[in-house]
Protein backbone atom coordinates (compact mmCIF):
# COMPACT_ATOMS: atom_id res chain seq x y z
CA UNK A 1 0.00 0.00 0.00
CA UNK A 2 1.15 3.83 -0.45
CA UNK A 3 2.64 5.11 2.17
CA UNK A 4 0.02 7.93 3.81
CA UNK A 5 0.44 11.62 2.61
CA UNK A 6 -1.70 14.72 2.89
CA UNK A 7 -4.31 13.51 0.03
CA UNK A 8 -5.13 10.83 2.44
CA UNK A 9 -5.92 13.22 5.30
CA UNK A 10 -7.71 15.49 3.07
CA UNK A 11 -9.92 12.53 1.52
CA UNK A 12 -11.05 11.93 4.75
CA UNK A 13 -11.82 15.57 5.92
CA UNK A 14 -13.69 15.43 2.53
CA UNK A 15 -15.42 12.08 3.63
CA UNK A 16 -16.68 13.55 7.08
CA UNK A 17 -17.35 16.84 6.37
CA UNK A 18 -19.99 15.85 3.45
CA UNK A 19 -21.57 13.16 6.25
CA UNK A 20 -22.20 16.02 8.72
CA UNK A 21 -23.39 18.50 5.67
CA UNK A 22 -25.63 15.42 4.89
CA UNK A 23 -26.83 15.16 8.74
CA UNK A 24 -27.78 19.03 8.88
CA UNK A 25 -29.64 18.83 5.17
CA UNK A 26 -31.37 15.30 6.00
CA UNK A 27 -32.16 14.94 9.32
CA UNK A 28 -35.10 16.72 11.27
CA UNK A 29 -33.74 16.27 14.94
CA UNK A 30 -31.77 19.27 15.93
CA UNK A 31 -29.62 17.17 18.62
CA UNK A 32 -28.85 15.58 15.37
CA UNK A 33 -28.22 18.79 13.30
CA UNK A 34 -26.40 20.15 16.19
CA UNK A 35 -24.08 17.27 16.64
CA UNK A 36 -23.41 17.05 12.47
CA UNK A 37 -21.81 20.58 12.76
CA UNK A 38 -19.78 19.12 15.21
CA UNK A 39 -18.20 16.47 12.82
CA UNK A 40 -18.48 19.19 10.28
CA UNK A 41 -16.08 21.38 12.36
CA UNK A 42 -13.80 18.23 13.85
CA UNK A 43 -13.45 17.45 9.39
CA UNK A 44 -12.51 21.41 9.27
CA UNK A 45 -9.86 20.78 11.96
CA UNK A 46 -8.36 17.20 10.13
CA UNK A 47 -7.71 19.57 7.46
CA UNK A 48 -5.63 22.30 9.05
CA UNK A 49 -3.67 19.97 11.26
CA UNK A 50 -2.72 17.83 7.86
CA UNK A 51 -2.01 21.07 6.23
CA UNK A 52 0.49 21.97 9.05
CA UNK A 53 2.25 18.73 9.30
CA UNK A 54 2.62 19.16 5.43
CA UNK A 55 4.47 22.76 5.31
CA UNK A 56 6.06 22.40 8.87
CA UNK A 57 4.68 25.04 10.65
CA UNK A 58 2.27 24.75 13.48
CA UNK A 59 0.10 28.05 12.68
CA UNK A 60 -2.25 25.65 11.70
CA UNK A 61 -2.48 23.57 15.28
CA UNK A 62 -3.49 27.28 16.41
CA UNK A 63 -6.15 27.69 13.59
CA UNK A 64 -7.65 24.42 14.99
CA UNK A 65 -7.18 25.39 18.60
CA UNK A 66 -9.76 28.59 17.59
CA UNK A 67 -12.03 26.37 15.41
CA UNK A 68 -12.69 24.01 18.88
CA UNK A 69 -13.24 27.55 21.37
CA UNK A 70 -15.88 28.07 18.69
CA UNK A 71 -17.26 24.89 18.59
CA UNK A 72 -17.50 25.10 22.36
CA UNK A 73 -19.65 28.88 22.06
CA UNK A 74 -21.52 27.47 19.80
CA UNK A 75 -22.17 24.16 21.43
CA UNK A 76 -23.22 25.54 24.32
CA UNK A 77 -25.47 28.33 22.80
CA UNK A 78 -27.29 25.77 20.92
CA UNK A 79 -27.52 23.32 23.22
CA UNK A 80 -29.16 26.24 25.23
CA UNK A 81 -31.45 27.61 22.16
CA UNK A 82 -32.67 23.97 22.04
CA UNK A 83 -33.61 23.31 25.93
CA UNK A 84 -35.41 26.43 25.77
CA UNK A 85 -37.85 25.21 22.63
CA UNK A 86 -38.24 22.16 23.81
CA UNK A 87 -39.57 23.82 26.80
CA UNK A 88 -41.94 26.07 24.85
CA UNK A 89 -42.81 23.49 22.40
CA UNK A 90 -42.55 20.23 23.44
CA UNK A 91 -40.60 19.10 20.32
CA UNK A 92 -36.97 18.90 19.03
CA UNK A 93 -38.09 18.50 15.48
CA UNK A 94 -36.77 21.32 13.00
CA UNK A 95 -40.32 21.00 11.01
CA UNK A 96 -42.08 21.68 13.94
CA UNK A 97 -40.49 25.60 14.60
CA UNK A 98 -42.42 27.49 11.92
CA UNK A 99 -43.07 30.50 14.10
CA UNK A 100 -41.14 32.53 11.83
CA UNK A 101 -42.64 31.17 8.19
CA UNK A 102 -46.60 31.46 9.11
CA UNK B 1 2.79 -0.02 10.67
CA UNK B 2 1.61 3.72 9.98
CA UNK B 3 -0.85 2.90 6.96
CA UNK B 4 -2.30 0.12 9.12
CA UNK B 5 -3.61 2.27 11.76
CA UNK B 6 -4.43 5.13 9.51
CA UNK B 7 -7.11 2.95 7.57
CA UNK B 8 -8.45 1.68 11.19
CA UNK B 9 -8.67 5.07 12.50
CA UNK B 10 -10.32 6.56 9.49
CA UNK B 11 -12.59 3.83 9.61
CA UNK B 12 -13.59 4.20 12.92
CA UNK B 13 -13.88 7.85 12.38
CA UNK B 14 -16.22 7.46 9.60
CA UNK B 15 -18.47 4.49 10.60
CA UNK B 16 -19.21 7.05 13.30
CA UNK B 17 -20.33 9.59 11.96
CA UNK B 18 -22.56 7.66 9.63
CA UNK B 19 -24.49 6.10 12.48
CA UNK B 20 -24.41 9.56 13.97
CA UNK B 21 -26.29 10.57 11.04
CA UNK B 22 -28.35 7.39 10.50
CA UNK B 23 -29.56 6.32 14.04
CA UNK B 24 -32.69 7.60 15.19
CA UNK B 25 -32.15 8.00 18.80
CA UNK B 26 -30.25 10.97 19.51
CA UNK B 27 -28.08 9.72 22.66
CA UNK B 28 -26.77 6.29 20.49
CA UNK B 29 -25.54 9.04 18.30
CA UNK B 30 -24.01 11.31 20.88
CA UNK B 31 -22.14 8.30 21.51
CA UNK B 32 -21.20 6.93 17.76
CA UNK B 33 -19.71 10.95 17.53
CA UNK B 34 -17.44 9.83 20.50
CA UNK B 35 -16.60 7.07 18.56
CA UNK B 36 -15.49 9.32 15.64
CA UNK B 37 -14.42 12.12 17.85
CA UNK B 38 -11.81 9.85 19.55
CA UNK B 39 -10.50 8.03 16.28
CA UNK B 40 -9.82 11.85 14.83
CA UNK B 41 -7.79 12.04 18.00
CA UNK B 42 -5.85 9.16 17.19
CA UNK B 43 -5.22 10.58 13.47
CA UNK B 44 -4.35 14.31 15.34
CA UNK B 45 -1.68 12.06 17.17
CA UNK B 46 -0.46 10.78 14.16
CA UNK B 47 -0.07 13.79 12.48
CA UNK B 48 2.35 14.87 15.90
CA UNK B 49 -0.05 17.51 16.54
CA UNK B 50 0.68 16.27 20.39
CA UNK B 51 -1.45 19.26 21.54
CA UNK B 52 -4.26 19.43 19.23
CA UNK B 53 -4.48 15.58 20.63
CA UNK B 54 -4.73 16.96 24.48
CA UNK B 55 -7.64 18.97 23.46
CA UNK B 56 -9.47 16.80 21.45
CA UNK B 57 -9.68 14.38 23.76
CA UNK B 58 -10.13 16.83 26.69
CA UNK B 59 -12.62 19.16 25.26
CA UNK B 60 -14.50 17.86 22.42
CA UNK B 61 -14.76 14.08 23.31
CA UNK B 62 -14.89 14.94 27.32
CA UNK B 63 -16.29 18.64 27.72
CA UNK B 64 -18.26 19.15 24.76
CA UNK B 65 -19.82 15.65 24.30
CA UNK B 66 -20.74 15.88 28.05
CA UNK B 67 -22.28 18.61 27.58
CA UNK B 68 -24.34 17.12 25.00
CA UNK B 69 -25.82 13.80 25.92
CA UNK B 70 -26.21 16.03 29.56
CA UNK B 71 -28.73 17.73 27.45
CA UNK B 72 -29.95 14.75 26.11
CA UNK B 73 -31.03 13.26 29.54
CA UNK B 74 -32.32 16.15 31.04
CA UNK B 75 -34.81 16.46 28.12
CA UNK B 76 -36.13 12.81 28.68
CA UNK B 77 -37.54 12.35 24.91
CA UNK B 78 -40.29 10.15 24.49
CA UNK B 79 -40.69 7.81 21.59
CA UNK B 80 -43.47 10.49 19.77
CA UNK B 81 -40.98 13.33 19.79
CA UNK B 82 -38.60 11.87 18.10
CA UNK B 83 -40.94 10.56 15.52
CA UNK B 84 -39.28 11.89 11.99
CA UNK B 85 -40.31 12.36 8.24
CA UNK B 86 -38.58 9.48 6.28
CA UNK B 87 -36.19 11.02 3.94
CA UNK B 88 -36.50 10.97 0.67
CA UNK B 89 -33.96 8.00 -0.80
CA UNK B 90 -33.55 9.66 -4.29
CA UNK B 91 -33.16 13.35 -3.24
CA UNK B 92 -30.62 11.74 -0.88
CA UNK B 93 -28.34 9.56 -3.12
CA UNK B 94 -28.52 12.39 -5.54
CA UNK B 95 -26.96 15.06 -3.13
CA UNK B 96 -24.15 12.29 -2.02
CA UNK B 97 -23.19 11.47 -5.41
CA UNK B 98 -22.96 15.33 -6.18
CA UNK B 99 -21.55 16.00 -2.52
CA UNK B 100 -18.61 13.28 -3.51
CA UNK B 101 -18.20 14.54 -7.34
CA UNK B 102 -17.80 18.12 -5.82
CA UNK B 103 -15.33 17.12 -2.84
CA UNK B 104 -12.91 14.49 -5.26
CA UNK B 105 -12.79 16.89 -7.72
CA UNK B 106 -11.83 19.92 -5.49
CA UNK B 107 -9.17 17.96 -4.08
CA UNK B 108 -8.13 16.40 -7.99
CA UNK B 109 -8.11 20.35 -9.39
CA UNK B 110 -7.05 22.46 -6.22
CA UNK B 111 -4.91 19.69 -4.52
CA UNK B 112 -1.33 20.25 -5.89
CA UNK B 113 0.46 19.53 -3.09
CA UNK B 114 3.24 16.85 -2.58
CA UNK B 115 2.17 13.71 -1.20
CA UNK B 116 4.77 13.56 1.03
CA UNK B 117 5.33 15.61 4.65
CA UNK B 118 8.59 16.68 5.44
CA UNK B 119 10.82 15.83 8.20
CA UNK B 120 9.66 17.48 11.21
CA UNK B 121 11.49 18.24 14.49
CA UNK B 122 10.64 16.30 17.44
CA UNK B 123 9.41 19.01 19.73
CA UNK B 124 6.87 20.24 16.83
CA UNK B 125 3.29 20.34 17.90
CA UNK B 126 3.88 20.36 21.43
CA UNK B 127 2.67 22.55 24.61
CA UNK B 128 5.36 24.82 24.40
CA UNK B 129 5.95 25.66 20.86
CA UNK B 130 2.14 26.09 20.40
CA UNK B 131 1.74 27.98 23.55
CA UNK B 132 4.78 30.31 22.42
CA UNK B 133 3.09 31.22 19.11
CA UNK B 134 -0.36 31.91 20.63
CA UNK B 135 1.13 34.76 23.04
CA UNK B 136 2.83 35.59 20.08
CA UNK B 137 2.10 35.83 16.28
CA UNK B 138 -1.68 35.07 17.47
CA UNK B 139 -2.25 37.10 20.37
CA UNK B 140 -4.80 39.49 19.28
CA UNK B 141 -6.99 36.37 17.91
CA UNK B 142 -6.55 35.03 21.65
CA UNK B 143 -7.83 37.64 23.04
CA UNK B 144 -10.80 37.80 20.75
CA UNK B 145 -11.50 34.10 21.35
CA UNK B 146 -12.03 34.82 24.95
CA UNK B 147 -14.27 37.45 24.32
CA UNK B 148 -16.15 35.51 22.15
CA UNK B 149 -16.23 32.69 25.04
CA UNK B 150 -17.76 35.00 27.67
CA UNK B 151 -20.47 36.48 25.64
CA UNK B 152 -21.26 32.83 24.73
CA UNK B 153 -21.57 32.40 28.77
CA UNK B 154 -23.39 35.47 29.17
CA UNK B 155 -26.13 34.59 26.10
CA UNK B 156 -26.44 30.98 27.57
CA UNK B 157 -27.14 31.65 31.15
CA UNK B 158 -29.55 34.70 30.09
CA UNK B 159 -30.90 31.63 27.78
CA UNK B 160 -31.38 29.04 30.10
CA UNK B 161 -32.84 31.07 32.93
CA UNK B 162 -36.79 30.55 32.69
CA UNK B 163 -37.73 34.20 33.02
CA UNK B 164 -36.15 37.35 31.78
Amino acid sequence: MAPIGIHHYLYLSAILFFIGAFGVLFRRNLLVILMSIELMLNAVNLSFVAFARHNGTTDGHVAAFFVMALAAAEAGIGLAILVMVFRNRTSVQADDLTLMRD
Amino acid sequence: MDVILFYILAFFAVAGGLLMVSLKNPLSGAFSLILSLCSLAGLFAMLHAEFVFILQVLVYAGAIMVLVIFTIMLLNLKEEVLHEAPVGWMRAIFTATLCAAAAFGAIQIFGHVEPQGIQVAPEFGNMETIGRSMLSDFVYPFEVISLILLVAIVGVVLLAKKVI
